[in-house]
């Protein structure tokens, strides 16, 4: 029993790293039809920026500095996504393939500058003491950091949730997602939502980054890669544009992932594969998607 | 004075052309119907002046040369919109629907409600689970909360119940009252009933503008539109 709730809230807490990975990439394709890989390079940028602000204005590793790295992290990622919105891909608006390739050369060129900064070799994110402690659970002994993870995604899933519902720039997105043309023809400036989809996405994947390094241990310019991977998987099972639907994939997944790996050895990545087939076959849209694009 | 000239209007998607050169102009305050057969360039055309398709021409909103400006900027400038199949945002609410059109400070819910006080009570329900008329009164309420130099209406009574082409009616014609408004249209006693002007196009291109009483001679009807003036 413990080991099988220890396995379920470690699922969680990656379900919930993925969250922040997806969430940005899933409103960014909704509203504006790109298929970001910049993604990925937004994640590091977040880390690196994260670590950075750690190592250099902290000697020693608190729990406030550890909170403002992840805020800073956030922002950095949010920032630059913002920078690539504004410098690369609203030049380049409704020519898809063309934002595809230039959003790979963005990832690509990110990742050469980073490296040649901060070098290739894994740094070590310093993390507060507690970061390896684990808290009694039942009979299981879960360490805090799952607990973390699932809590900073929970309060960015709220974040989301607040902006969409509940300000006009939200509901100018929601709407967007599903008819864009239309709510430009209502005299909105839909160029607004974009660049606010893109530093929110960018600031989920910047806290997601820092986080993601701390998890696995390092930040280094590729890292991004398979986060980045199984970030666009989650919003292909959850459905494009739909906030929702990516929470709920990034859980499955992440839950799924975990157990079968565990009971199965090796399996994980390979259910996760079906389960996206199974999606793509049954549910073309998502489980929570509304438009087929 | 005219509301709105279109000179020259052309559009080609895709190697297609079109429009192949559209003239007219919309008086200001009076109604003129835009009519032809299916697939003649009706709605291009309402979609090129508001910047939707590419185009070149010139379109004149009033003294304004609008034509290459941005579709919000134009919709700003004063252009009411309801399009062809409503075009309501399905996962929206009701309220919602109108709140994301409100463009001036005191948006005009008082009109809005009066012509379909439904809208009212349905407030919260979910726009994708209204019925079609529901759905096109939602179209036109929103195209009215801003003040306007015209309304662009595009066949706003399609796939409507008789009883709800009678209500939508109706309402157009107290908006034409006091609007300018450039209206496709296949229903012909709608047309008959609201348009001073009518203008009517042939593949692409307006083959004939004048006044209403045109829609009185059979043959022209027939010849035009394809179909006998008694007709829908
Ligand atoms: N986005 C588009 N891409 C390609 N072809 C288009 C596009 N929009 C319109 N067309 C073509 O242009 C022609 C005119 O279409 P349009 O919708 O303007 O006609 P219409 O007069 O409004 O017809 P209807 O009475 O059926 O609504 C049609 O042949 C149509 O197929
Ligand atoms: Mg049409």
């Amino acid at each position: 029993m413990d080991t099988f709730l220890l396995i379920g809230i470690t699922g969680i807490g990656l379900g919930a790293l993925y969250f922040l990975v997806a969430c940005g990439l899933s409103l960014i394709y909704g509203l504006m039809g790109v298929l970001n890989f910049a993604h990925g390079a937004f994640l590091s940028v977040g880390a690196f920026a994260g670590y950075w602000f750690a190592v250099k204005l902290f000697p020693v590793t608190s729990n406030l500095s550890f909170a403002l790295s992840i805020l800073v992290g956030g922002i950095a990622g949010g920032l630059f996504a913002l920078l690539v919105e504004q410098l690369v891909i609203k030049r380049l608006y409704n020519r898809h393939i063309d934002q595809a390739l230039v959003t790979v050369g963005v990832s690509l060129v990110a990742a050469a500058m980073l490296g040649g900064w901060f070098g290739h070799d894994p740094l070590l994110l310093p993390t507060p003491t507690w970061w390896y402690n684990a808290i009694q659970i039942g009979d299981a002994f879960i360490p805090v950091d799952r607990l973390l993870y699932i809590g900073v995604s929970l309060l960015m899933l709220i974040l989301f949730f607040v902006i969409l519902r509940f300000t006009r720039i939200g509901l100018v997105i929601r709407a967007g997602v599903e008819n864009r043309t239309m709510v430009q023809a209502l005299g909105i400036n839909v160029k607004l939502a974009f660049s606010t989809v893109f530093f929110l996405g960018g600031l989920a994947a910047g806290v997601g980054g820092v986080l993601i390094a701390g998890y696995s241990g390092g930040v280094s310019p590729y890292f991004s890669g398979t986060w980045l991977i199984y970030g666009f998987i989650v919003v292909v099972v959850g459905g494009m544009g739909s906030l929702g639907g990516s929470a709920l994939a990034a859980l499955l997944i992440g839950i799924s992932r975990q157990y079968v790996n565990y009971y199965a050895p090796g399996l994980g990545d390979f259910v996760v594969v079906i389960l996206l087939a199974l999606v793509l076959i049954f549910r073309p849209q998502g489980l929570l998607g509304k438009v087929a694009h | 004075m005219s509301a709105l000239l279109v000179s020259n209007l052309r559009v080609e998607i895709n190697g297609s052309q079109i429009l192949k050169g559209v003239n007219f102009d919309v008086r200001a305050n009076s109604v003129t119907a835009l009519l032809g057969r299916n697939g003649v360039g009706k709605s291009s055309t309402l979609k090129a002046i508001l910047g939707i398709y590419p185009h070149s021409g010139k379109v004149q909103l009033g003294e304004r040369d609008i034509t290459r400006e941005q579709t919000y900027r134009i919709v700003r400038s004063g252009i009411g919109y309801i399009p062809e199949d409503r075009e309501i945002f399905a996962s929206l609410t009701v309220k919602e629907n109108l709140s994301l059109a409100e463009l001036d400070e005191e948006p005009n819910y008082e009109l809005a409600y009066s012509l379909f006080p439904e809208l009212k009570e349905r407030a919260n329900q979910r726009a994708g689970t209204l019925s079609g008329g529901q759905q096109q009164m939602v179209a036109i309420a929103r195209a009215l909360l801003n003040k306007s130099e015209i309304l662009l209406v595009d066949e706003p009574t399609k796939g409507l119940a008789p009883r709800l082409v009678t209500e939508v009616a109706d309402a157009l014609a107290r908006i034409a009252s006091n609007a300018t408004m450039l209206i496709v249209e296949q229903n012909l006693a709608l047309v008959r009933r609201i348009a001073k002007d009518i203008v009517v196009m042939d593949q692409g291109t307006v083959v004939f503008s004048g006044g209403i009483e045109n829609l009185n001679d059979e043959e022209f009807v027939h010849r035009h539109l394809g179909v006998s003036v008694r007709g829908h």
